[in-house]
């Protein structure tokens, strides 16, 4: 049996003509232990998928199914971790993870409470800013607060959505490598969304193109078997890596490039453009 | 040479009475007409300083810039400036942000034509049924769509792109490419893009200068693109040298970095790299 099971999952918003069709018969299977990116459009319905599989909404048809049970709503079992960091900004990052630790480790003793909020404040890399509030730090300190969080809910599944999307490319690359070795040590089961297909490749098992919305559903898996820990730079030597990265990509080129011309209302109209001198505005 | 650009031992020192350090230094590059160069390198190094110098928007300590035969001084719509975020004026749609400019260096073209050069540059973009949408109605790839059209509908001599599409996700930025590699199809502009992507610098570039760490940034390295033109990015992809040359770039930026933490005394024994001639 699966770890996680989508079947035929569709999903609609709005009524009426204004109806949208987000999602439809997706399928979606991952097995326990397994780190798995989904790479989409903007617009695809990516936080949508998500959201499902959080238990956060309902599907409109089809099922949504963790170890053969149906999802009914959200639990401390899926730890997510959101673009935008969503922390509490009055509490400070000692405070912000203790409501993790709290949520699954309701009767410890204060000792032990302070050792394992540590414990993940360390793993992420923050102990010194342990009684810094979010406001008091950078985009990727909150980032890694919000990481520590979902951590301390010690999940058997953690959610990723678009986690790195809002840093600068230095950062996103640490945390990447950080998220990464800490995936490692346990190997519990991840299911990163992302529109970033390198990111997919250094951290996951597979990778699965979400295709452009409306009606999104997902493409064929591209295994990843690269050892790790896998570095940016060196794997750029690797053969392997050259022919899956533009496997990738291509495909997402050729599957956007099909949905333009299916979706496009009109044809171009080929303007033509006049045959106009532009004046030089340092003569006026 | 319409579009012949030289920059001739660029230098810039920002307040020179107080600091003597220059962020850019001697720093020289020959651009032929149609010729597209990407400037890469890390944050601080100085490659937008060239870029604003270039665009007029940004004072010459020592040297100069020649466009199109004749020294540059102050901005001008001959170069169209393309930064990260579109600046579109909210208020106006699509079509009157691209109109804006056109009515200046058309004048004396009729009003049809006008509109004639908006709604082609526009269409081309993508924006064909969107060009009455206002800033606010449209996305952030589109709205960069917009600025595209906006700096090509100038008819310009020279493009200079600041980091155009560092705001966007990663497969909306792909697509913006391709839609810009499309438009320098038709239109070979000569073009200065200054980006953190290697991919992006690969797929569009000529050539590829790698600049050197700031303060006294210069130029590292130049790559020659061996891609045929007209390209696709997937053809561009699969050619043998794409990865090699990812690699060079890497491999070059991986080295600034160490670079950037060895105590300045080393760091000044780096000695000055200058453009191969490639004429």
């Amino acid at each position: 049996m699966a770890f996680l099971e989508l079947r035929k999952v569709s999903k609609a918003y709005g009524t009426g003509p204004e109806r949208t069709e987000v999602l439809k018969d997706l399928d979606l299977s991952i097995e326990e232990g397994e780190f798995v990116a989904i790479v989409g459009f903007s617009g695809s319905g990516k936080t949508t998928l998500m959201s499902l599989i959080a238990g956060l909404i309902k599907p409109d048809k089809g099922e949504v199914l963790m170890r053969g049970k149906p999802v009914t709503g959200a639990g401390p079992d899926r730890g997510i971790v959101f673009q935008s960091y969503s922390l509490l900004p009055w509490l400070t990052v000692r405070e912000n993870v203790g409501l993790g630790v709290d949520t699954v480790h309701g009767k410890l003793s204060s000792d032990e409470r302070e050792k394992k909020i540590r414990f993940y404040v360390e793993m992420v890399n923050l102990s010194p800013a342990i009684d810094k509030r979010p406001s008091e730090l950078s985009g990727g300190m909150r980032q890694r607060v919000s990481v520590a969080r979902a951590l301390a809910l010690n999940p058997e599944f953690l959610l990723l959505d678009e986690p790195f999307a809002a840093l600068d490319a230095l950062t996103r690359g640490t945390l990447q490598v950080e998220v990464e070795r800490i995936w490692r040590r346990d190997r519990k089961t991840v299911l990163l969304i992302t529109n970033d297909v390198d990111e997919g490749m250094l951290m996951a098992d597979r990778i699965i193109p979400l295709t452009p919305g409306p009606g999104a559903t997902l493409g064929p898996s591209f295994p990843v078997h690269l050892d790790r820990p896998r570095d940016h730079t060196e794997l750029n030597h690797d053969p392997e890596f050259r022919q899956l990265r533009n496997s990738v990509l291509t495909y997402l080129t050729e599957i956007r490039a099909q949905h333009r011309a299916a979706s496009r209302a009109t044809a171009p109209r080929n303007y033509k453009l006049p045959n106009l001198k532009p004046i030089d505005l340092r003569y006026l | 040479m319409a579009g012949h650009v030289e920059l001739f031992n660029l230098t810039k020192i920002y307040d020179p009475a107080r600091n003597k350090v220059a962020v850019v230094r001697e720093f020289n590059l020959d651009m032929h007409e149609g010729e597209f160069v990407s400037l890469i390198g890390h944050s601080g190094c100085g490659k937008s300083t060239v870029l604003t110098m270039v665009a007029g928007l940004n004072d010459v300590t020592e040297g100069a810039i020649v466009v199109a035969k004749r020294e540059i001084a102050g901005p001008g719509p001959d170069r169209g400036v393309v930064f990260q975020s579109p600046s579109l004026l909210p208020w106006m749609t699509a079509f009157d942000n691209v109109m804006l400019g056109v009515q200046r260096v058309f004048p004396h073209a009729t009003k049809a034509e006008r509109v004639e050069v908006v709604s082609y540059y526009l269409d081309i973009v993508g924006l064909g049924s969107s060009m009455q949408k206002k800033p606010k109605e449209l996305s952030e790839g589109m709205q960069q769509r917009v600025g595209i059209a906006r700096a090509f509908a100038l008819a310009p001599k020279m493009l200079l792109l600041d980091e155009p599409f560092g705001k966007l996700d990663s497969l909306t930025r792909m697509e913006l490419q391709d839609v810009l590699l499309g438009l320098l199809q038709q239109n070979r502009v000569t073009t200065m893009m200054v980006t953190h992507d290697v991919d992006e610098a690969l797929l569009l570039s000529d050539r590829i200068v790698m600049m050197t760490n700031g303060p006294e940034a210069r130029v590292g390295e130049t790559l020659v693109m061996p891609f045929e033109r007209p390209r696709v990015r997937v053809d561009v992809l699969a050619h043998k040298s794409y990865y090699e040359l990812r690699g060079c770039m890497l491999g070059f930026l991986a080295d600034q970095d160490k670079r950037h933490h060895v105590p300045e005394k080393e760091a000044e024994a780096v000695g000055p790299a200058t453009v191969p001639d490639l004429a």
